[in-house]
C-alpha cells in the first residue's frame, strides 16, 4: 500500500444533521492534534471544517453529503487533506460563493471565503447533483 | 442543551462550556435575550473562555445577541476569547466578532459594574455640575 500518493483516510463521517458540524470540527481538532500541529493550527482546520460542513447541513437537503480526513504527512511535512462532498443543488457561481458576504441562504457569506484564508490548499468543484471541496493544511514538522 | 444563565444582583451571567449546535446557539440567543427584558439586567456577561471553535456564525450570534441585549438596555461584555480563537477570526476576514471583550469572566464583571455605575451617575445629573452643560431639559 502506497501511502505518499493519496495518503490514508484517518476519518469520514456522514453530514446530515447539524450534531455532525459539531462532531466531524471535534473530532478533526483531535486528529489535528495528534498528528502534531499547533493548537492555532487545531483550531484553523477544526474551523474551516465547521464552516464547509455547515454548508452541506444548509444547502445540501436531505441527502447531506461526507467529510473525510487524510493524512500525507511525511517526514518532512504534515500534511491533512480534507474533502467534504455533497449530492445537492450545487453552487450556480463559485466564484461569487468565495467572495465575502456572498450568500444565497441569508447567511453571512464569510464560511466559504473563511475557509479558504484559513487552509493552504483550497478547491471547490460544484455542478447540480455533486458539490466538493477539497481543502489541505500544509506544515513543517519540527524535529527535535 | 440549554445554557444557564445566572444573576448576580442586576448583572446576567452566562457561560457557555460546551460545543454547541447550531441550532443550541439560537436557542442560547433567544434565552439570553428574554431573560435580560424579563429581569431588566443593568448588564450582561457571556463567557466564551471554554469555547475551542468558535466559527464565522457562532461568531455572529454571540455578536448579534450582545447587541440585542444593548438595544434592550444593558451593557453587555464577552469574556474569554482564546487566542487561538481570534487568531482564526481575524484570519477569517471582517470583524466577525466586535463586542467588547475581557480576558476573562472577572475583569468582565468588574467592566460592568464600572459602567453600570457610570450610568447610575449620568441619570443622577438633578444637582450634578455636568447638568450645565446639557443642552436639553428633560
Amino acid at each position: 500500500m502506497s501511502e505518499a500518493v493519496t495518503g490514508h483516510s484517518i476519518f469520514s463521517i456522514e453530514i446530515t444533521d447539524p450534531s455532525d458540524v459539531v462532531s466531524a470540527r471535534s473530532k478533526a481538532r483531535e486528529i489535528a492534534a495528534g498528528l502534531g500541529l499547533g493548537s492555532a493550527d487545531q483550531t484553523r482546520l477544526a474551523t474551516a471544517i465547521s464552516e464547509i460542513t455547515r454548508n452541506v447541513i444548509q444547502y445540501a437537503g436531505p441527502g447531506g453529503g461526507v467529510c473525510r480526513l487524510f493524512d500525507e504527512s511525511d517526514n518532512e511535512w504534515i500534511r491533512i487533506r480534507i474533502e467534504v462532498e455533497d449530492w445537492g443543488i450545487g453552487i450556480t457561481d463559485v466564484v461569487a460563493a468565495l467572495r465575502d458576504g456572498y450568500s444565497t441562504g441569508g447567511g453571512l457569506g464569510a464560511g466559504l471565503p473563511g475557509a479558504r484564508r484559513l487552509m493552504d490548499q483550497f478547491d471547490i468543484q460544484s455542478h447540480p447533483g455533486c458539490t466538493k471541496v477539497e481543502m489541505s493544511m500544509i506544515r513543517r514538522r519540527h524535529h527535535g | 442543551m440549554r445554557i444557564p444563565i445566572l444573576r448576580l444582583g442586576n448583572i446576567l451571567l452566562t457561560s457557555i462550556q460546551v460545543d454547541l449546535t447550531d441550532e443550541d446557539v439560537m436557542l442560547f440567543q433567544n434565552d439570553v435575550v428574554n431573560e435580560v427584558s424579563r429581569t431588566e439586567a443593568m448588564g450582561l456577561a457571556i463567557d466564551i473562555t471554554a469555547l475551542e471553535i468558535v466559527d464565522s456564525f457562532m461568531a455572529r450570534v454571540i455578536n448579534d445577541t450582545a447587541n440585542m441585549a444593548r438595544l434592550l438596555g444593558a451593557e453587555v461584555v464577552v469574556c474569554g476569547i482564546q487566542p487561538t480563537v481570534a487568531m482564526t477570526l481575524v484570519e477569517m476576514g471582517r470583524g466577525l466578532l466586535g463586542a467588547q471583550s475581557t480576558f476573562n469572566l472577572e475583569q468582565g464583571l468588574i467592566v460592568l459594574r464600572q459602567r453600570i455605575v457610570q450610568r447610575a451617575d449620568l441619570w443622577a445629573f438633578d444637582d450634578d455640575e455636568r447638568s450645565r452643560d446639557r443642552p436639553f431639559n428633560f
